[in-house]
């Protein structure tokens, strides 16, 4: 081989294939800001503060408005992190902390693992058979709520908790083990340690993943659809009992709708829906700096 | 698995000398708080048992129920090219649907896998820290968008574009296929992008010496290296691409069929789970029942993708 004829030849292939790469690498972000830019061209003249706070009406798209989806969203929002974050802490700090290596450990987890790949759309099944139509068993009936806001929070704590879980493991991880030892070691039981000293160091961690969980159920509109039932809602949600519709959900119908001028209110629907999602991500960002800040080693 | 030492359980009171001397086991002081949260942190992570249990329940007890009507049968569930649940004639062949699925998954795949691997190989081996310090958030940005938001998308954007250069259906698979891909380059970047990282550095440092260019490391050393990892990301994006539902639904129509033409409606699994959800639904007849047993097989087609992505991983991971 002339190994003198080769650089030239091959940093032209180097040059070549990095250009690709890079290419490669900033054509769907360029397409995604594309996409982002065209629906909020098209949602402009919709999203203004008589859009914000009417209700959702059939017969014009003009008077048209998302408030009752805002405000069916926060409640889900609420009352999903309400259900899924006590659920998912307790079981992390379980799996990280008090479980042993056993035979129902590895199991455990692998049903965690697979919950965790489980399409949306089946826990909306899973919502509607039980949580709304209700589970009888020896002549008791669980649940069975109807197509209220408990049975669609019940639904998305079930799917992302696997989120939770995963986070709050991966946040127990990161803390230490001398600091464990320092609290056994001034005789503090198991419980204490983990209460008083390793969940307060992993809590950061365990927002940050929190985060994540509550953008994912704040957007998800699969389930819904089988556990929500009413589309157009002329009134807000007072409680957990109450019928309800959500941001993604609204957008959903509206898009459905052929008429034009609706089209255009499913684009006002998602830049309200992904303003909302924002707000969401930027209010736990900052609850998690204050816990950083509350707590350092 | 505790990281921890096991715990020198200590009773609070403080234990006369003698008593200390004899070593007692202090596992036999009572201690029924400490008892009591194990067994709440213990039912807390049952919790998705209870939860997996009950999806296994509800999809296989009620598929039972579909397939007990006098007008359904298994082989012909599994077999049959005509799905029309509702009116008139009605026929219960699922592989329209499975059909409809197929051509979304390998499609949106055939677009997102080169995309995502190369996008994987250039943060990873190529891009300096100051461009992957942008692209990289802007790549998972791409991950927490919720589908319906590519679903309005397809509709308003893309839509149109096909309509007009290839005369289209307003909705139509070729759609479906093109925002789907966006939603599983993600995955299979961040997946393909950790093997590539795992991958040790005396192995570049190692061919590099030997006088191979960068893009040759890559290609003959690293790639490979960490081809288990990259094929497990690409199966996870599969399977999220089976269980996709908003963005399909809004994008590819509701028209069960066979055949791969891409620019007719087209209907899959999960449009059609959500498709049959809408509405003023009699809960009654087989009909209703057709949500199950889609569903139970939506359900194993994932599961299955799912856990040879996760055999892959674990198999190749002990390489190095």
């Amino acid at each position: 081989m002339e190994l003198k004829a080769l650089p030239s030849h091959r940093r032209l292939e180097e040059r070549i294939v990095r250009g690709l790469l890079l290419a490669a690498s900033s054509f769907s972000v360029l397409i995604l800001a594309w996409l982002l830019v065209r629906t909020g061209q098209v949602a402009e003249p919709w999203v203004d503060w008589q859009f914000l706070t009417s209700y959702p009406s059939i017969l014009s798209a003009e008077r048209s408005g998302i408030m009752p989806a805002v405000a069916g969203s926060a409640w889900l929002a609420v009352l999903t992190m309400a259900l899924a974050l006590p659920t998912g802490v307790l079981a992390g700090v379980y799996l990280n902390e008090y479980a042993k290596n056993t035979r129902l450990t590895r199991f455990l987890r692998l049903t965690i693992a697979n919950l965790a790949g489980v399409p949306s759309v089946v826990f909306g099944i899973l919502g509607l058979a039980i949580f709304v139509r209700g589970f009888t068993l020896g002549g008791v009936t669980f649940f069975g709520y109807g197509y209220v806001l408990l049975a669609g929070a019940l639904t998305l704590a079930a799917m992302v908790l696997p989120i939770v879980i995963v986070a709050t493991e991966e946040a127990l991880k990161a803390v230490p083990t001398s600091m464990r030892e320092a609290a056994y070691g001034l005789g503090a039981t198991k419980w204490q340690v983990t209460r008083d000293h390793v969940l307060p160091y992993a809590s950061p961690g365990i927002l940050t993943g929190s985060i994540l969980a509550l953008a994912r159920a704040v957007g998800e509109s699969a389930p819904l659809i089988l556990v929500g039932g009413a589309s157009v809602i002329y009134f807000l949600p007072d409680g957990p009992t109450s019928l309800y519709t959500a941001l993604p959900l609204q957008t959903f119908v509206w898009a459905e709708d052929a008429r034009a001028d609706f089209q255009s209110l499913a684009a006002a629907g998602t830049v309200v829906l992904l303003a909302f999602i924002l707000l969401a991500n930027l209010t736990a960002i900052v609850l998690r700096n204050r816990f950083q800040k509350k707590y350092r080693w | 698995m505790s990281p921890s030492p096991p715990p020198p359980e200590q009773a609070d009171p403080p234990m006369p000398r003698s008593l200390a001397a004899t070593a007692l086991p202090w596992a036999r002081v009572p201690r029924p708080v400490e008892r009591g949260v194990e067994g709440l942190l213990f039912l807390s992570a049952f919790t998705a048992v209870f939860l997996t249990a009950g999806i296994l329940y509800v999809l296989l007890s009620n598929s039972f129920t579909f397939f007990s009507f006098p007008e359904v049968s298994i082989v012909e569930f599994l077999t049959g090219t005509v799905w029309n649940p509702d009116i008139g004639d009605t026929s219960f062949g699922v592989l329209p649907l499975v059909n409809g699925t197929l051509i979304v998954t390998f499609g949106s795949s055939l677009i997102a896998v080169p995309l995502g691997i190369a996008t994987a190989i250039y943060l990873s081996e190529f891009a300096n820290p100051r461009v992957r310090a942008v692209l990289k958030p802007a790549i998972e940005l791409l991950a927490g968008i919720p589908s319906i938001v590519f679903g309005i998308f397809a509709l308003i954007v893309i839509s149109p574009i096909l309509q007009e250069t290839f005369g289209a259906n307003v909705f139509n698979a070729a759609n479906a296929i093109i925002v789907l891909s966006f939603m599983i380059l993600p995955i299979i970047t961040t997946l393909a992008e950790d093997a590539l990282r795992a991958v040790p550095q005396e192995l570049r440092a190692g061919a590099l010496a030997l006088g191979a260019t960068k893009w040759e490391v890559t290609k003959q050393v690293v790639v490979p290296a960490a081809l288990s990892g990259i094929v497990a990301g690409i199966l996870l994006g599969f399977s999220r691409a089976i269980g996709e539902t908003m963005a399909v639904t809004l994008a590819a129509g509701a028209r069960p069929r066979m055949g791969l033409d891409l620019f007719e409606p087209i209907q899959t699994m999960t449009a059609f789970i959500a498709q049959r959800a809408q509405g003023d639904l009699v809960q009654a007849g087989p009909p209703f029942y057709t949500l199950f047993a889609v569903g139970l097989l939506l359900f194993v087609m994932t599961f299955t993708v799912n856990l040879v992505a996760a055999r892959v991983l674990k198999r190749f991971r002990e390489v190095y």
